[in-house]
C-alpha cells in the first residue's frame, strides 16, 4: 500500500531531531575535531591531520585492548547463542507457567547495570562472597582481583547471566509464531526432535536470531559498566576493554587527540560490522 | 491399510475451573472401510476437525476407543498409527527441496536411499510434480506446496489412512477442481482409504463414495451422495446439502397423509397417524413446480441463475424456494404450486418418519 | 452517492493496477465487481473510496470533483473478506465506534447500535469480544459497524469468502434487503459468477485491470459484449471452439456442422468462436452431436459435472442426473445450436436475436 506523504509530520519530528542534534551530533563532530588537532590545554589547537589515527593504529596498547574486545566478544556470543535458543525451547508455550517463566527471565535484563556489576563483585568476592568462598573452599585457587583467568571467567558468567535472558526472549517470540501443524506434521511424518529443530524451528528463528546475535555484538563490543564496576579493568589491564580504555586515556591522562581518534575508529568498526549484518540479513529476506 | 472403527467415542474439551465439560463430540460410533473414500461434512463447530485429529492421534478422546483392523490403538501414538495428514495450511520444509520434502518421511524411517529415490520419483509423477523436484520448496504456488504435503503422505507405503483437513482453503478457486479431481484419481490408483473434512458440499459429494454428515458434534447421517440428497434423514442434512436447501414446512397429519396449508398433500407413503412431536414437511426446491389447482402463493422473488430461476414464493407466512426451468415462464395471475409426492418427506422432530410397511 | 469515475487509472511503479476506465453508478444501486483474484476488484475500490489516488483521471461523487479528498472526509464504509474488528473493544463498541467519532449525543449512539445489531441479530452478543464469536458473526458485526455509519457508498471486498458455505448462501439473501432501505450506494467485489447472478442489480466484469463490460446482472450474462466478458462471467468455464462458416453453415470440424442465425450468415466466410454455457451441453438429449474425451466426471448434488476434451479444447457438461464416466471415455454430447453465442475475429458479440 502507497502512503501519501505527510508534510506535516516533519513539524513533530522536528524537536527530536533538535534534541539528537544537540546531544548526538555536534559531540560527535567535536570528536571529530578533536581527532584531527593537536592541544595542549588552554584551547589552543594544532592542525595533526591524519596523525593521531596512524598512532592510534600502529600502538600495542591498541591492539591489545583491540584484541580483549574481540577475544571477550566472541566468547560471550558463543555461550549466550547456544545457550539461549535452548532455554526458549525448553519454555512452556501455553499454560499457567509461561507468565512465571517470561518473568524470570525479564528480570535479569531489568536491573541497572552498574548494580549488576556491583552485585557480582561482592558476589565474587573471594573472602566473603557467597561465590568466591563456596569456590576457594572447594579447591579452587580462586581470586578475581588478583588472577587474569579469574577475572575473565567472572566477567565473562556475569555477562552471561545478565544478557542470555535477551536472546531467549527474542527467540521465544520466533518460536511462538510456528503455528501448530508444522509441529503435527512432523510428527506424522516421524521426525525425530533433532529433525523439528533443525528443519522447523531453528529456520523459523533465523530471523530473530540474526537481530539477537547483532544487538548482543554491538552492545558487548561498547560494555563499560559493569566490568569496570566489577574488575575495574585489572588486574593490571587484562581486562581492559576497548571503551574502558577509552576512557582511561580520555579522561585519565587527558589525551583528547589520541582518545577521539581512537573513539571513531572503534565507531566505525562497529558500523562496519554492522552493515555487514545488515546485508546479510536483507539478502536472507529477498531469499 | 486397514479397517478403522469407532466405538462411543466422545470427546470434551478440558473445561475452566468449576464449569461442565463441553463435548465437542458425543457419541460417535463408525466403521471407516478399508479402501473407502468419505467426506466429513458439516458446519464450522461441528467436530469433524476434533474427530479427525481422533483418528490420526493427534487428540486423544476422553472416552470410547479407537480400533484399527479389531487392534485397539488408542493410546497409540501418532507416529505408530500410518496417518498421513494433509493440513489446511500447506506445510513444507522451506529449506529443503522438492524432492526431500517427499523423501523426509521415508529417511526418518530408514529406508535405503536407492528406494528413497525410486519411490519419491513414483509419487512425483503422479502428483506433476517431476519437473520440480530439484526446487526449493518455498518458491512453490500454494497448490504446489499442497501437493508435497500431500505427496509426503503417498510417499509412505505403509499408511492406513490418509485424512484431509479442509484442504482446498488455500487453492485459487479456478484451480481447485483440478486438486479435487487429482485427489479422486489418485483414490483410483492407490486405493487407499481417504477421509476429508469439509464445509463445502460440492467438494464433500464430488470426492466421496460414502459422505458422513455432522452437525452439532453428532453423525447425522451417512450415505451415498445421492441418498443424502434423495433420502435426507433429518432436516439438518436436507438444509445443508443442495443449493438452495430443503424446504422444510410445518404439517400436520390426517389419516396418514400430510396436510399442508390445508391441502392434502400424498407424500407417496402411509404413516402411523399417532406421531406427536413438531411435524414437518421436506421437499426439495427441485420437485416444487407451477400448477393450475394447487396451492395459491403470492411471488416474492425470481433470480436468474442462468441455468436455472430461483422463485422465492410465499404462502401465508411460509415461505417456498424453487427451481424453475432457464426458459419456462412465470405465472404472474394467481400462482399456485404442487409438490412432487414420490420426493415429499415427513419429518417427525427433526427426524425422517419412515413407510411403516418398509 | 452518484459516484462517477471519469478515465481513472492507477500505477504502482512500473506496473499497471487499472487501466483507463470511465465508471458511473447511480445513488442506491446494488453494484457488482466480478472478476478473478488479481483483476483490481480491491485496487479500484480504494480509488471509489479515496484510500488510493488515482494516477490520473478524476472522480466525482455527487455532481463534485472529490479526487484529492481524503477518505475521512467522504461517507465511505468498507467491509473486508478478512473479518475486521476492534479487538478488545465489545460487539456494542465496536458498532458505536464510527458514531462516537462523529461525536454523537449519547442516546442516539446508543438507539442506533441497537437498531442495527436488531438487524444482523447480534443483540445476545453485544457484550461479548469479538474472538468469542464465530466467523459469521464477526462479518455481521462489520457489518454492522459499516451500516450504522449511513455512509452513503458501501464498499464490501469479498465480504462472505471466508464463511462455510451454507451461512455465505444465508447472509448473501439478506445483504441486498439490509442495503435497500438505506438508500447507499453499494459495490460488492466477488470471484464467484453464482454469487452475482444471485445478487441482480448491476455488475462490471473486469479481468487483468480492465473493466470490461457494465450494467444489469442478467443482460451482461445472457449478452456478453465479448468472448472476455463471456469468460468471467462463467463457472464453469464457457465452452469455447473455433468454427469456419461458410455460407450459412458451421463448421467445427468435417463431421459437425449446424445453420447459423440470419445475422451470421450474412457475414463474411470464415473464422469465428462460439461460446457455449457448460448447462447448454448435455450427454442426453437432441440437436449437434460432438465426440468428448472424458477428463473427469464430478458429481453434484443431483447434477453432473462432466470435464471433456472436444476438438481439442476443454468443454464442460452441467447436466441434470448422474452419470459416471471412466477417464478417457469417449462420450457423445449434444447442444442446441441457437444456444451458441457467436463472436467474430476480435472476440466481440455478434448480436443474434435470442
Amino acid at each position: 500500500m502507497r502512503k501519501s506523504t505527510n508534510q506535516k509530520a516533519w513539524w513533530l519530528v522536528a524537536p527530536v531531531l533538535l534534541l539528537v542534534a544537540f546531544n548526538a551530533f555536534i559531540p560527535l563532530m567535536t570528536v571529530v575535531n578533536y581527532s584531527l588537532q593537536e592541544t595542549f590545554g588552554d584551547n589552543v589547537f594544532f592542525w595533526e591531520g591524519v596523525g593521531w589515527f596512524e598512532k592510534v593504529l600502529r600502538s600495542e596498547r591498541f591492539h591489545d585492548s583491540m584484541l580483549r574486545q574481540l577475544l571477550f566478544t566472541g566468547m560471550i556470543i558463543a555461550i549466550e547463542v547456544p545457550l539461549g535458543i535452548a532455554v526458549a525451547l525448553s519454555m512452556p508455550r501455553k499454560g499457567p507457567w509461561v507468565s512465571v517463566c517470561l518473568v524470570l527471565m525479564a528480570l535479569p535484563l531489568l536491573i541497572p547495570w552498574n548494580v549488576v556489576g556491583a552485585m557480582w563483585n561482592i558476589f565474587a568476592l573471594p573472602d566473603i562472597g557467597l561465590l568466591g568462598y563456596s569456590l576457594n573452599s572447594m579447591g579452587f585457587d580462586y581470586d578475581f582481583t588478583q588472577q587474569p583467568v579469574s577475572a575473565w571467567m567472572t566477567t565473562v558468567v556475569m555477562d552471561v547471566w545478565h544478557w542470555t535472558s535477551l536472546i531467549v526472549l527474542l527467540c521465544y517470540a520466533g518460536l511462538c509464531s510456528i503455528p501448530d501443524a508444522y509441529y503435527q506434521a512432523a510428527r506424522i511424518d516421524g521426525a525425530s526432535g533433532w529433525a523439528v529443530f533443525r528443519y522447523i524451528q531453528l529456520p523459523k528463528m533465523k530471523r530473530v536470531l540474526t537481530i539477537a546475535i547483532l544487538l548482543r555484538f554491538m552492545d558487548s563490543f561498547m560494555i563499560y559498566t559493569e566490568p569496570f564496576v566489577l574488575t575495574g579493568g585489572g588486574p593490571g589491564n587484562t581486562t581492559t576493554f576497548l571503551s574502558i580504555d577509552l576512557v582511561k586515556i580520555a579522561l585519565g591522562q587527558f589525551d583528547l587527540g589520541p582518545a577521539a581518534a581512537m573513539s571513531l575508529i572503534y565507531f566505525l568498526v562497529v558500523l562496519l560490522i554492522c552493515w555487514v549484518f545488515y546485508t546479510v540479513m536483507m539478502r536472507n529476506e529477498e531469499q | 491399510m486397514s479397517r478403522i472403527e469407532f466405538k462411543d467415542v466422545r470427546h470434551a474439551y478440558p473445561p475452566a475451573a468449576g464449569q461442565a465439560p463441553v463435548y465437542a463430540l458425543k457419541e460417535v460410533s463408525q466403521v471407516w472401510e478399508d479402501g473407502g473414500a468419505y467426506a466429513l461434512l458439516g458446519p464450522s463447530g461441528c467436530g469433524k476437525t476434533t474427530l479427525l485429529n481422533i483418528i490420526s492421534g493427534l487428540l486423544t478422546p476422553s472416552e470410547g476407543s479407537i480400533l484399527f483392523d479389531d487392534r485397539e490403538v488408542t493410546q497409540l501414538p501418532t507416529t505408530e498409527r500410518h496417518i498421513a495428514q494433509v493440513f489446511q495450511f500447506p506445510v513444507v520444509y522451506d529449506t529443503m527441496t522438492v524432492f526431500d520434502n517427499l523423501a523426509f518421511p521415508l529417511r526418518n524411517r530408514g529406508m535405503p536411499e536407492p528406494r528413497v529415490r525410486e519411490r519419491v520419483a513414483e509419487i512425483a509423477a503422479m502428483l506433476d510434480l517431476s519437473d520440480r523436484l530439484q526446487q526449493r520448496a518455498a518458491g512453490l504456488t500454494a497448490d504446489g506446496k499442497q501437493k508435497i504435503s500431500l505427496g509426503r503422505g503417498l510417499v509412505r507405503e505403509d499408511v492406513n489412512a490418509i485424512l484431509f483437513d479442509e484442504p482446498l482453503t488455500v487453492i485459487d478457486p479456478h484451480l481447485k477442481w483440478q486438486l479435487r479431481s487429482k485427489l479422486k484419481e489418485l483414490h483410483q490408483q492407490i486405493g487407499v482409504t481417504m477421509i476429508y473434512v469439509t464445509h463445502d458440499q460440492v467438494e464433500a459429494l464430488t470426492f466421496a463414495d460414502q459422505v458422513v454428515v455432522m452437525h452439532d458434534g453428532a453423525v447425522v447421517q451417512v450415505g451415498s451422495p445421492i441418498d443424502l440428497f434423495n433420502k435426507p434423514k433429518h432436516t439438518f442434512v436436507g438444509y445443508f446439502i443442495g443449493s438452495p436447501g430443503m424446504n422444510v414446512l410445518p404439517c400436520k397429519l390426517e389419516q396418514g397423509q400430510p396436510v399442508f396449508a390445508n391441502n392434502l398433500l400424498s407424500s407417496g407413503y402411509p404413516v402411523d397417524t399417532d406421531l406427536s412431536g413438531k411435524l414437518e414437511i421436506g421437499i426439495r426446491p427441485e420437485f416444487v413446480s407451477f400448477c393450475d389447482d394447487g396451492i395459491p402463493v403470492q411471488i416474492e422473488k425470481v433470480e436468474d441463475l442462468g441455468r436455472y430461476q430461483v422463485v422465492t414464493v410465499k404462502h401465508e407466512a411460509e415461505q417456498i424456494k424453487m427451481l424453475v426451468g432457464e426458459d419456462q415462464a412465470i405465472p404472474s395471475i394467481s400462482p399456485q404450486i404442487e409438490f412432487d409426492p414420490g420426493n415429499l418427506r415427513i419429518y417427525c422432530d427433526d427426524w425422517a418418519v419412515e413407510p411403516q410397511n418398509a | 452517492m452518484a459516484i462517477e469515475l471519469r478515465n481513472v487509472s492507477f500505477r504502482v511503479g512500473a506496473e499497471t493496477h487499472i487501466y483507463e476506465t470511465s465508471l458511473s453508478l447511480e445513488p442506491g444501486q446494488f453494484n457488482i465487481l466480478l472478476g478473478t483474484t488479481l483483476s483490481g476488484k480491491t485496487s479500484l475500490m480504494r480509488l471509489m473510496a479515496g484510500l488510493e489516488k488515482p494516477s490520473s483521471g478524476t472522480l466525482w461523487a455527487n455532481g463534485e470533483e472529490v479526487t484529492g479528498v481524503a477518505v475521512q472526509k467522504r461517507s465511505v464504509a468498507m467491509v473486508y473478506q478478512a473479518f475486521i474488528n476492534y479487538p478488545s473493544f465489545s460487539v456494542y463498541d465496536n458498532i458505536a465506534s464510527p458514531l462516537k467519532v462523529a461525536g454523537l449525543p449519547k442516546n442516539e449512539v446508543d438507539a442506533r447500535v441497537r437498531e442495527f445489531a436488531d438487524l444482523l441479530q447480534l443483540t445476545p452478543m453485544l457484550g461479548r469480544l469479538p474472538n468469542e464469536l464465530s466467523g459469521g458473526q464477526q462479518q455481521r458485526t462489520a457489518l454492522a459497524r459499516a451500516l450504522v455509519k449511513g455512509a452513503e457508498l458501501v464498499l464490501l471486498d469479498e465480504p462472505l469468502a471466508n464463511l462455510d458455505y451454507k451461512l455465505r448462501e444465508e447472509l448473501r439473501d439478506e445483504l441486498p434487503k439490509m442495503f435497500a432501505d438505506t438508500g447507499a450506494t453499494v459495490v460488492y467485489a466477488t470471484s464467484e459468477p453464482l454469487e452475482a447472478l444471485m445478487l441482480g442489480g448491476y455488475t462490471a466484469t473486469l479481468n487483468e485491470g480492465r473493466v470490461i463490460q457494465f450494467g444489469k446482472t442478467s443482460s451482461i450474462y445472457r449478452h456478453p459484449e465479448n468472448l472476455e466478458s463471456a469468460r468471467v462471467f462463467s463457472d464453469p468455464p464457457v465452452n469455447i471452439a473455433a468454427i469456419e462458416k461458410r455460407g450459412d453453415t458451421a463448421y467445427l470440424n468435417n463431421s459437425v456442422s449446424w445453420n447459423v442465425p440470419p445475422e451470421l450468415a450474412t457475414m463474411p466466410d470464415g473464422h469465428y468462436k462460439i461460446g457455449l454455457r457448460p448447462h447448454h451441453l448435455s450427454p442426453d438429449g437432441a440437436g449437434v452431436e460432438v465426440e468428448g474425451e472424458v477428463q473427469i466426471a464430478e458429481i453434484s448434488g443431483s447434477e453432473s459435472i462432466v470435464r471433456v476434451i472436444v476438438e481439442g479444447n476443454n468443454w464442460v457438461s452441467e447436466a441434470h442426473g448422474i452419470h459416471s464416466y471412466e477417464f478417457g471415455q469417449s462420450v457423445s454430447f449434444f447442444f442446441d445450436s441457437s444456444r451458441c453465442m457467436y463472436f467474430d475475429a476480435n472476440e466481440m458479440l455478434i448480436d443474434t436475436q435470442r
